[in-house]
């Protein structure tokens, strides 16, 4: 187990493929004792909101906002109806830790959210889960029916005067529900296209209602940090990265998975966790944190350690923790040709900048990608992204454009002999090696 | 147009949501249609629409918005294989090939006999197990290397 770097017993357990997902599991290892104790302690909502906000637990999907801080901007005391809901539309290329959590731990879901339904007093939430993980849908389905019979969800919770009862909805295929007001037009029953922010969803989110939206692994640590409290959270990280965090490792490595390490890990030390570089090839560059995150080169990245501040420093982001390795085999013109496709068939398409923007950058590169890049067409890219960039509704177009403005600062000869040669720098059978599909 | 049976389940969903907000049971209901059916007819829509109240035309909204939702007939077994950048490094691209060669067939096409439609598919939230590929919406594969991908294809029938 401690290969794997489970630290967190309501986080990690299972990860090794235990398959202990059950309510009488979670139990077991320390499940429900959380919510129980704020239930019969009758403790403060302030106090639990407190409690996170000294744990320094940052906001797991990718923007790492401090979570008490957004908990705290709830009107917790006004009456009428509040919701928290729940992102597990996880669709960012690289990032398949929510899956896991879902699969092997629901029940610390179910916990996180519960417990932060009664610090906001919202008396319903949803589950948004990705359209393609159907049987952890169903699993968490599953899940919260042994919660309700068991009293953990519903009506007079334990017994208190508290009641809340949580749902699953499912996605079906749409990368941009993954923003949090595109997530709420979802479960309204509605294309998944962004609202314009203001008014946030802490005063207008769901039907017009005060709303919070968590990320799953959020809402999982939040069990963990009640029992062991938040300054203990805190120290197990590094300061203003408070705690532990699950980080998907893909790519040219031998052990791809999930690894919860303490932020401020080396990511040296993640990448001997994931079993080092397949076949013993070297590292050419990293997107440390979803597809959307700046590509650092290897030097740079094998100085980082895995943290907001550090990823940060080394001009990335941490984003959603999604590590994404590759080797020299990678041909850096076809790796972000293909992003680039992922950015122009996921744009809504509701901002000019971002739906003929993406499209342009699409374009541009699978020409290059195909021997027929133009001299100025990397300048043409560059334009392009300026272009999209802080023009637009959401995060979406800076997503799309931060790797190509990435990809072509750190690797730009390639881009330039590609262009030059009509043809990749690194040959297409080396390449096809480095999958590894053929000789798997 | 749906059986009852179908109708059970969309209800189900309805009753997740707040009374006057049926309309959030969309997203379900026309995945349900979908699965009974094969694909979404305009018909099939519409009737979804009726069913929860709401207009045909936002229905049809959300059907052409999410890209799970077939609005054409395809094969019996619809394959989505990932080809995405971390399931690319892991032999994603070549997993694809791999099937188009086996097939006969190109992305978007199903084979002669009506039993396997093609899709090249989006991030799937499974990068760790690359390639992968969804079969029906439902079911996810793992590590399909080449004597996985025999493995299904000899088992879908």
């Amino acid at each position: 187990m401690a290969i794997l770097g489970a630290i967190n017993p309501m986080l990690s357990v299972g990860l090794d493929g235990d398959n202990a997902w059950r309510l009488a599991d979670y139990v077991k290892r320390g499940g429900y004792r959380a919510l129980r104790r704020i239930l019969e302690g009758k403790i403060p909502q302030g106090d639990v909101i407190n409690e996170v906000k000294k744990s320094v637990l940052r906001g797991r999907g990718g923007a790492g906002f401090p979570t008490g801080l957004k908990w705290s901007f709830m009107p917790r005391s006004f009456p009428g109806d509040k919701y928290v809901v729940c992102n597990s539309d996880e669709g960012e290329p690289g990032t398949f830790k929510d899956r896991d959590i879902l699969r092997y731990n629901p029940h610390s879901v179910i916990e996180g959210m519960t417990i932060a339904a009664y610090a906001m007093g919202a008396a319903r939430g949803y589950n948004y889960i990705h359209g393609e993980v159907w049987e952890i849908y169903e699993r968490f389905e599953e899940a919260l029916d042994e919660a309700r019979a068991a009293g953990f969800l519903g009506a007079e919770l334990l017994g208190s005067g508290f009641s809340f009862d949580l749902f699953a909805h499912h996605g079906y295929g749409a990368y941009i529900c993954g923003e949090e007001t595109a997530l709420l037009e979802s479960i309204e029953g509605k294309k998944g296209q962004p609202r314009f922010k203001p008014p946030f969803p802490a005063s207008f989110g769901l039907y017009g209602k005060p709303t919070t939206i968590n990320n799953t692994e959020t809402f999982a640590s939040i069990p963990y940090i009640i029992n062991i409290g938040g300054e203990a959270y805190l120290e197990a990280g590094k300061p203003n990265n408070g705690g532990t965090k699950l980080f998907s490792v893909s790519g040219h490595v031998n052990r791809p998975g999930n690894y919860e390490v303490p932020l401020g890990t080396p990511f040296a030390t993640l990448l001997e966790m994931a079993g080092g570089m397949r076949g013993g090839r070297k590292l050419k560059g990293c997107i440390p944190g979803g597809s959307s995150a700046p590509v650092v080169p290897a030097a740079t990245m094998m100085d980082c350690t895995m943290d907001y501040d550090s990823i940060s420093k080394a001009g990335s982001m941490l984003g959603s923790g999604a590590v994404i390795v590759m080797d020299e085999t990678t041909c850096m013109v076809r790796a972000l040709e293909r992003l680039s496709y992922f950015y122009y068939e996921e744009s809504c398409g509701q901002c000019t900048p971002c739906r003929e923007g993406t499209s342009w950058l699409y374009k541009v590169l699978h020409r290059i990608e195909n021997g027929q890049g133009r001299a100025d067409d990397l300048d043409l890219l560059a334009s392009v992204t300026t272009n999209i960039m802080g023009r637009t509704i959401c995060a979406l177009g800076d997503a799309a454009s931060m790797p190509v403005q990435s990809f072509i600062k750190h690797f730009r000869d390639e881009f330039a002999y590609h262009i030059e040669h009509k043809k990749c720098l690194v040959p297409v059978d080396v390449q096809r090696a480095g999958s590894g599909f053929f000789t798997a | 147009m749906l059986t009852s049976e179908s109708l059970k389940r969309i209800d189900r969903e309805i009753a997740k949501y707040p009374a006057d907000q049926k309309q959030s049971a969309v997203m379900a209901a026309l995945a349900i249609a979908q699965e009974e059916q094969g694909w979404l007819s305009s018909e099939a829509i519409e009737f979804v629409a009726n069913y929860l109240g709401m207009a045909p035309i936002a229905a049809y909204e959300v059907a052409t918005f999410y890209n799970m939702y077939d609005l054409k007939p395809v094969g019996k077994y619809k394959v989505s294989v990932c080809t995405n950048l971390p399931c690319m490094l892991t032999g994603g691209v070549d997993a694809g090939e791999y099937l188009k060669k086996k097939l006969g067939i190109g992305y978007n096409e199903t084979t002669p006999d009506g039993l396997i439609t093609l899709k090249e598919g989006e991030c799937m939230g499974a990068c760790g197990d690359a390639p992968v590929m969804i079969v029906n919406n439902r079911r996810m594969c793992s590590w399909m290397n080449p004597e996985q991908i025999d493995k299904l294809l000899a088992e879908l029938k």
